[in-house]
């Protein structure tokens, strides 16, 4: 029998029966649709995180005081380094190295802050002018904080675009009073909307110079130091960079920790990659289950056509001739399931994107290869045993009529 | 052509043991025309299926053209039976997703013939069996006695040596099935080996030779 036949044959069948051809690639295109719907979630997801760490800045190097492993040798043992503060002259080092372009100390604190009558509670970020630069925030009105000397407690701030309707209602607020805690400053300036954006919530934050903040909660320590390298190639040498200046300042301890946006970015990479791969492998059952639909359709179809096997080994069909045609069959069904899952999918991917643009959905392209084969692969496994059990039919019973 | 040798075949019905052959001995030269007639369960469905290799004898020889059918394999019978026999049927066994010229094709798709080879044959077996007309109907298109055609046309595009006929007009009105008889007995006029299983004395009694089994025996056998 040559392939062309036996594809013919196969084909034949399964056009024949177009309602059994239907429910099978139904059940296929729902496993196929189910791998391709989970992955892009969790492609989507990955996007997003990866977009929200876009929002820190570029090439960013984070600097904390203290180091996160403990030096225990034992249980309750003492944490092996003291802790020495950051200061704003650790900052200031950090400048030193070619391969650091801006810092932004940090100070957070929250307090109240009031005008008029009116007041709230919120979070109270000092930093510097370049803070805004490393973040790459563009302002809805006003000017940021000026760039003056990192020490210098000059009384300005900017508040969120909340805190400016909350406060100050319809009134401008620029060059207005705002009171924190027991001291005020004048807002020089109010923060554009940045959309989404990690570790601060911009629309309800208010911004002072860090030299103020020190003041206002009466501290010397930083909470970061936030660093921006000059470009990507040169994040590694920052990071060395800094542990080496710090630990010179901190007479040879090291007692920062260092992070750089790669390394966070990777590790949330590579836990939404685990996760899309996981999804992947769940949504792949249902493939599994797909499959074994097909052998069941494919056992009803082999009882069904006893007589035409009968028929075909009186005519001289052997043994892997009828394995090969029901085989074929099987294959047939996983292919034009697997095709119509993927057609349909990507369907609706195209429509979720057309109603929400902002979000990356789009499965990744292993998803759709690897759904197809596991169909296929699926389809012919489970396809075996009918066409064996096909092939066994004795033909004597089947040409009678009779069930064998 | 045909020489059966002491061929027994036995059932195992519950704990009986059905002789359905017992120790048959039967020679049928080339171009004969034998009609096998015997009362239901004598055992002549069991000798046509055992004549077609669809089945094996439990004991006793079956030459085939000179050849032992006992040491086949599975792939060499269907071969032998692709290459020197065809069948008929009393119920035509037609695929019905299939057209005449599909359903005759068959055995030739089996047999790996490119489709540029199998046209004319089929073309030529559609003609030897009056059907060039209704070369694109199918089954279900056709009448009793068209579809039994088909059937034929089906077992003789591999020109085999041998027809086996098991009840050919049992499905069929007394008029398509002397067109039926005809029609083979003209094939057999044309060289065509003609054995034709049937419990009607009607059909039984136009062949030339006529054999009736017994419990699986020969009972009469009339040249």
């Amino acid at each position: 029998m040559r392939f062309f036949d036996c594809n013919r044959i196969a084909f034949g069948a399964v056009i024949r029966y177009p309602l059994r051809t239907g429910m099978m690639l139904l059940a296929t295109s729902i496993g196929v649709g189910a791998v391709l719907m989970l992955t892009a979630l969790g492609e989507s997801a990955r996007g997003y995180v990866g977009q929200a760490f876009q929002t820190l800045g570029t090439n960013i190097v984070i600097v904390m005081p203290g180091r996160t492993e403990t030096a225990g040798t034992a249980p309750g043992a003492m944490v092996g380094t003291t802790e020495r503060d950051l200061t704003l002259d650790d900052a200031r080092a950090l400048l030193r190295s070619p391969a650091i372009r801006y810092i932004a100390p940090v100070i957070v604190g929250s307090a109240t802050v009031s005008q008029g009558n009116l007041e709230r509670e919120t979070t109270i970020l000092g930093s510097t002018t370049d803070f805004a630069t490393i973040r790459q925030w563009t302002m809805a009105q006003g000017e940021f904080l000026p760039n003056v000397d990192l020490d210098r407690a000059s009384p300005v701030c900017v508040i969120g675009n909340v805190i400016r309707t909350e406060l100050f209602g319809d009134e401008p607020p620029i060059g207005k009073w705002l009171r924190i805690g027991t001291r005020r400053c004048r807002v020089t300036g109010v923060l554009a909307d940045q959309g989404t954006s990690i570790m601060i919530d911009v629309n309800e934050v208010v911004i002072v110079p860090v030299g103020y903040t020190q003041m206002l909660f009466d501290v010397s320590g930083l909470f970061r130091i936030i660093a921006q390298a000059t470009d990507r190639e040169s994040m590694d040498r920052a990071r060395l960079d800094i542990i080496r200046i710090i630990k010179t300042r901190h007479y040879g301890e090291e007692d920062i920790t260092v992070i750089t946006q790669d390394a966070v970015l990777q590790t949330f990479d590579g836990i939404f990659d685990t996760l899309t791969r996981a999804l992947a492998g769940i949504a792949a059952i249902s493939l599994i289950v797909a499959g074994v639909l097909i052998m069941n359709v494919m056992l009803v179809a082999v009882s069904q056509r006893t007589r035409e096997v009968g028929l075909l080994k009186a005519l001289g069909a052997t043994h892997r001739q009828i394995v090969a045609l029901f085989l074929t069959e099987a294959a047939f069904l996983a292919v034009l399931g697997g095709i119509t899952g993927l057609g349909f999918s990507y369907l609706v991917i195209i429509g979720v994107r057309g109603l929400y643009p902002e979000y990356i959905f789009m499965p990744p392209a292993w998803a759709a290869v690897g759904a197809f084969t596991v169909a296929l692969v699926c389809g012919i496994f489970f396809g075996i045993w009918p066409a064996r059990k096909a092939a066994a039919i004795d033909p004597i019973m089947a040409l009678a009529g009779r069930q064998a | 052509m045909i020489k059966l040798e002491g061929l027994c075949r036995d059932f195992q019905v519950g704990d009986q043991v059905v002789h359905a052959l017992d120790h048959l001995d039967l020679v049928i030269r080339q171009r004969e025309y034998v009609s096998i007639m015997g009362p239901s369960g004598s055992g002549k469905s069991t000798l046509l299926n055992i004549l077609g290799l669809l089945d094996s004898p439990s004991a006793g020889n079956y030459w085939l053209d000179d050849i032992s059918t006992a040491s086949m394999q599975d792939d060499e019978l269907a071969s032998v039976r692709q290459k020197k026999i065809g069948f008929v049927f009393q119920s035509f066994h037609l695929v019905p997703r299939m057209n005449a010229v599909e359903n005759i094709e068959l055995p030739m798709v089996l047999a790996g013939l490119l489709p540029a080879d199998r046209r004319d044959k089929v073309a030529a077996a559609l003609e030897r069996v009056g059907l060039t007309n209704r070369a694109d109907h199918r089954p279900d298109q056709l009448s009793g006695g068209e579809r039994q055609r088909v059937a034929i046309a089906r077992a003789i595009v591999m020109q085999p040596m041998i027809l086996l006929a098991d009840e050919p007009t049992g499905n069929l009105d007394r008029q398509s099935g002397e067109e039926i008889v005809d029609l083979m007995e003209n094939l057999n006029n044309q060289g065509l080996t003609l054995i034709v299983v049937t419990h009607d004395p009607a059909i039984g009694n136009r062949a030339q030779r006529k054999v009736r089994i017994e419990d699986g025996r020969i009972k009469i056998d009339i040249q």
